[in-house]
């Protein structure tokens, strides 16, 4: 029996049955059962999750989208890029420019102005703030400011042919830059304090628990849908193609392909998203400033992802809830040791799991198989990989 | 005739180090065509300036792949814009995409659209699943195609890129040492692939394995290349016996 009669060439379905449970269980336990047990039981039921719960696992949803993009970019395209937070920061920022202006007179100066305008002695609002009144406006700017600045660096880096340890490079320049540029008081963007005392989006009070609920969802639901957005590139030809440049550029250049502009698309796109994941994150930890966007952040979440399994569409996910779950609990029991932890935690991965969290079961089973006499199977023919059925 | 592919007076210098002097050089259509040298001679630059890698410094290289129709000047464009024009290029070490089946390895090479937005929205269709059927079993992985590419032999590795290459449908080939790291019989059956390609692909090979060239320039033209330009051209025995070759090349290691 050959390896094609076990393969048919048929078109393998987006998602078996099983994929399809193992997506959906988790995707409505989240976005339906838990905000119903928040809304509908009384506070101090067991069952009930609380406010501060919700609000931490929108939080986990919004770093997971970053790390996706992390992950699309360095385990499918071979892009290893250190400057992610960049987008998330900025996306933030511009969703929360018009969280600022929504506070209106309730500020602590009582001024049209937001607080940190006042008190460095701003007259008017600056023109350029003025359409962030707009709540679409904003949203498109989450999408298109993060999306321009990936455009113009990736455009300038990717024709001029730069790769591998050189583009990492630059890119922690790139963020590392932009941080230094709105630490500034005269950036105009708030300096080192950022923005923050939000009160209301989209005229909701942004303190009430029905508000926190609709974030949370909001970004559950981000999360969900860049998942499946993500399957479906990564399985498209366009996915197996981002492989292929990772693993062998030139041979794609030489069979055609303009690989600069396949990595164009991808490095915006990923951008405009994860400045998606940054608007939503911004009210539901009501602060942004700069030091979201110093390299360490972009770090941290290139961390994740290893430790999650790169080159994988859950290992990310799994990697940003791990990490930033352990992160919460050092913090509080150890603060100060919290940077060993992560370091540690990395090198470990590195040096011991390479495939990530995501590749435990397997070693488990491989090492489960190695304990039981081997049964008296016929010998297989070499095991058939993923293969592209567009 | 016409040739399909010309290079006149092409010079190219590295670091005044000169890797193509002078070199004219033509392929006619149909043709299969060898190259020869010893090391350093220039042979993997001169590829490199026919497929946009790297630009000459003089001269020019021309393409007109329809006769009578103007030529095009390669030394404008890049490596994708080149292989669009029906130029393809193996590489002297295999280059296949390892952790992709033998399968997608070849879709990804068919002939077709290039751009992003095809990529993301193409579909295989029952015409292009035969091609692909049929060039799996020209290069004789019709029962590895859903081997990881990775896996394979380097023979076999090196066949697999010859069929990427015809994927692509060119009509000129670039074949760099396609025998290297393979059996004698694997050798062979390389060598009869490449005469059974001529005719209906122009083709350049470049070997050092002289009974392979031998093999494949049993009806075509051999070219020495020397310090960047080339020394004589001929048949197999001509050139074996001419003395320039002898000296620089053939002769070699025998006084």
């Amino acid at each position: 029996m050959s390896a094609s009669a076990q393969l048919p060439d048929v078109e393998p379905r987006f998602f078996t049955r099983a994929q399809w449970a193992a997506f959906l269980v988790p995707t409505l336990v989240l976005a339906l059962v838990l905000p119903l047990l928040n809304a509908a039981l009384p506070a101090e039921h067991l069952l009930r999750p609380s406010d501060f719960t919700l609000n931490l696992y929108g939080k986990y949803a919004t770093y997971a989208v970053l790390a996706l993009g992390v992950d699309l970019l360095w385990g499918y395209l071979g892009i290893l890029s250190l400057g992610q937070a960049l987008f998330f920061a900025l996306g933030g920022y511009a969703f929360g420019m018009h969280l600022l202006l929504m506070i209106g007179k309730d500020g602590q100066y009582k001024s049209d102005l937001p607080d940190y305008m006042v008190f460095l002695g701003y007259k008017a609002l600056p023109g350029h703030w003025e359409p962030f009144y707009s709540f679409p406006f904003a949203a498109a700017a989450v999408l298109v400011v993060p999306a321009l600045v990936a455009f113009v660096f990736g455009w300038l880096a990717f024709r001029s042919r730069i790769k591998g340890v050189y583009l990492s490079i630059l890119t922690q320049a790139l963020t590392y830059a932009a941080a230094l540029l709105f630490f500034r008081n005269d950036f105009g963007f708030g300096g080192n304090n950022g923005f923050t005392d939000f009160k209301r989006v989209l005229g909701a009070d942004l303190n009430s628990p029905a508000t926190r609920r609709g974030l949370y969802l909001a970004s559950v639901l981000l999360l969900a849908g860049v998942f499946l957005l993500y399957r479906w590139l990564t399985r498209a030809k366009f996915g197996h193609l981002m492989q292929a440049i990772r693993d062998g550029e030139n041979r794609v250049l030489f069979s055609g392909y303009a690989t600069a502009r396949y990595k164009l698309f991808v490095f915006v796109l990923v951008a405009a998203i994860t400045g998606v994941a940054g608007a939503l994150y911004v009210p539901q930890v009501g602060i942004i400033n700069p030091s979201e966007m110093t390299p360490e952040k972009s770090l941290e979440a290139v961390v994740w992802v290893a430790v999650g399994g790169r080159g994988t569409l859950l290992g990310p996910i799994l990697g940003a809830l791990f990490v930033n779950a352990l992160k919460s609990w050092a913090t509080r029991a150890a603060p100060e040791l919290w940077l060993y932890i992560i370091g540690g935690l990395f090198i470990v991965v590195v040096l011991f799991l390479p495939g990530g969290l995501i590749s435990l079961p397997a070693k488990f089973r491989a090492a489960w198989a190695k304990l039981r006499p081997p049964p008296p199977a016929p010998a297989a023919p070499a095991a058939p990989a993923g293969d592209l059925h567009p | 005739m016409h040739p399909i592919l010309q290079a006149e007076d092409v010079t190219k210098t590295f670091d005044g180090f000169r890797a193509i002097n002078a070199l004219n050089f033509y392929l006619f259509p149909g043709e299969l065509r060898t190259v020869i040298g010893p090391n350093g001679a220039g042979k993997s630059t001169f590829f490199d300036l026919l497929t946009g890698r790297a630009k000459p410094d003089t001269g020019g290289i021309e393409y007109s792949p329809i006769p009578d129709s103007p030529a095009t000047d390669l030394t404008k464009l890049n490596e994708y814009e080149i292989q669009r024009l029906g130029i393809g290029r193996k590489f002297q070490t295999p280059s296949v995409f390892a952790e992709h089946t033998v399968f997608t390895n070849l879709v990804l090479s068919l002939k077709g659209p290039r751009g992003v937005f095809a990529s993301l929205f193409h579909r295989l269709d029952s015409s292009a699943r035969d091609r692909l059927d049929a060039l799996l079993k020209l290069v004789r992985l019709d029962d590895k195609r859903h081997w990881k590419a990775g896996l394979l032999s380097h023979g076999e590795k090196q066949w697999l890129e010859i069929g990427m290459l015809l994927a692509s449908e060119p009509r000129v080939l670039l074949v760099d040492e396609p025998a290297a790291g393979m059996t004698d019989e694997e050798t062979h059956r390389t060598g009869e692939l490449l005469l059974s390609l001529a005719g209906k692909h122009s083709i350049v090979v470049v070997e050092h394995d002289m009974s392979f060239v031998k093999q494949i320039s049993v009806n075509g033209q051999v070219t020495v290349l020397h310090q960047g330009s080339v020394l004589c051209e001929g048949k197999f025995d001509d050139v074996q016996s001419h003395p320039k070759v002898r000296e620089v090349y053939l002769g070699r290691g025998k006084n």
